[in-house]
């Protein structure tokens, strides 16, 4: 019992996965950066933001939901921290794994979506309830393509179980080397892109139009939790993939594969415009479903 | 704990552009300040859109009666600490527009600031350095 608190609330959880993130994060900007030719924030910056934010004061704007405004941001948090302990735990001990557990992290993987929207929804501001709408139509749009991509992998693999999915791979290389793999991996990539709100898909946080959607009323310690939901996630989202479609191999090919997937969304986030709901949906559904179907297709004749 | 929430202020300053009816020519140095050849982010300055998330204001432009009311209430929304940064000579002191009929108080006779940056604009490098006053203000 007591180790897995300390899975939970140390390493591979909590505070591991919040500092990896940080430091996830930071890349990101800085990478940023150094595409627009300037120099960037200094390594710290993302525990600077973070450390800000839970020193501020908190405003519980006049006619919300206290309640929900006010536990949504931990709901979120809770659920994206069991997440990334859950996908690194199996990593590091395959031995762990439970029947279904794939299911359980698609299912956490939309929990702090839906915190969102709660914390949204509760904050009475009408720019807020138009980035909660957006969102909805956002996860609608991107989950069927993802577990399409996700029904591929199972049909390689012919498990639902994190060992399951490692094993092959360890024994015969990783499923981004087959086709159907590939058309996937590329799949889910976009998807990975939209739940961590980056550029091509940041329609429900819009900040140019919509300020910063759900989160506009939030100020303080409930803002940095939502935060600290975002780093864990940009931490997690890349080591599933990695574990879904480039598993096997030592220590270091692992950080090497993190950084790639890493450089590859900052690289999208950066050469694309802003896509708005309806063609975000239009795209979910049409090429991107379109694409995973013929994996699928392709994963079932066995290529 | 007060002393590195001290240290993520002073390394993050989130800012928010505050326009109480200004002649557009502060603003656009503004938008100029955050282009990448100024490279705010060096110091943490990111341009947030919500005055929630804020920690300093960038004022511009002198206060009229419309705005007056407005100006207020968004100073309010802002989360305790929060610095202001009076950019521009309208907002220092009003400018040419003082004996205006429509102008109303300055802005240091409404909200307290703690920066003031002349200039009519202010060049992007004054401001920089404005708001890098105005951080060294916390102790």
């Amino acid at each position: 019992m007591l180790r897995y608190l300390f899975y939970y609330l140390v390493a591979p959880g909590f505070i591991f996965s919040l500092i990896l993130g940080a430091l996830t994060s930071w890349i990101d900007r800085k990478l940023t950066a150094r595409l627009q030719y300037r120099q960037g924030p200094p390594w710290y910056q993302p525990f600077a933001d973070i450390l800000k934010l839970l020193g501020k004061e908190t405003i519980v704007p006049e006619g919300s939901t206290r309640l929900v405004f006010l536990s949504a941001p931990l709901l979120g948090l809770a659920a994206a921290t069991l997440a990334s302990t859950l996908i690194c735990l199996f990593n590091l001990y395959p031995a762990e794994s439970f029947g279904g557990d794939l299911i359980v992290v698609v299912y956490l993987l939309t929990v702090p979506s839906l915190a969102m929207i709660l914390g949204g929804a509760a904050s009475r501001n009408p720019l807020a309830s138009l980035g909660i709408s957006r969102e909805m139509k956002l996860i609608l749009a991107y989950e069927l393509p993802f577990l399409i991509s996700l029904a591929v992998v199972i049909a390689k693999s012919g498990s639902l179980l994190f060992s399951g999915i490692l094993g092959p791979q360890v024994n015969h290389g990783m499923f981004l080397y087959s086709f159907s793999g590939f058309l996937a991996f590329l799949v889910s990539l976009l998807v990975v892109q939209a739940k961590l709100g980056l550029v091509p898909f940041d329609i429900a946080e819009a900040e140019q139009e919509i300020m910063a959607g759900p989160l506009l009323e939030y100020s303080g310690t409930p803002l940095a939790i939502f935060k600290m939901t975002k780093l864990i996630l940009f931490f997690c989202l890349p080591i599933l993939m990695i574990t879904l479609f480039m598993g096997g191999g030592g220590i270091w090919w692992f950080i090497l594969k993190y950084i790639l997937i890493v450089t590859l969304i900052v690289l999208i986030k950066n050469t694309n415009p802003r896509l708005r709901i309806d063609q975000a949906l239009r795209f979910f559904w049409g090429p991107a479903t379109a694409l995973a179907l013929l994996a699928f297709v392709l994963a079932v004749m066995g290529w | 704990m007060v002393n590195l929430f001290k240290w993520g202020l002073k390394r993050s300053p989130w800012v928010f552009h505050l326009a109480a009816s200004a002649c557009n020519n502060c603003d656009i140095e503004i938008l100029d300040l955050l282009t990448p050849k100024f490279d705010l982010e060096r110091f943490g300055i990111v341009l947030v859109g919500s005055p929630r998330h804020a920690d300093v204001l960038l004022v511009s432009g002198i206060v009229n009666r419309q705005s007056i009311e407005r100006f207020r209430r968004v100073y309010d929304q802002v989360p305790n600490p929060k610095l202001v940064v009076a950019v521009g000579t309208c907002a220092c002191s009003a400018n040419m527009f003082r004996d205006s009929y429509n102008f109303v108080k300055p802005v240091d006779q409404i909200i307290p600031v703690d920066v003031y940056v002349p200039g009519c604009p202010p060049k992007p490098e004054a401001m920089i350095a404005g708001v890098v006053k105005a951080l060294q203000k916390i102790k």
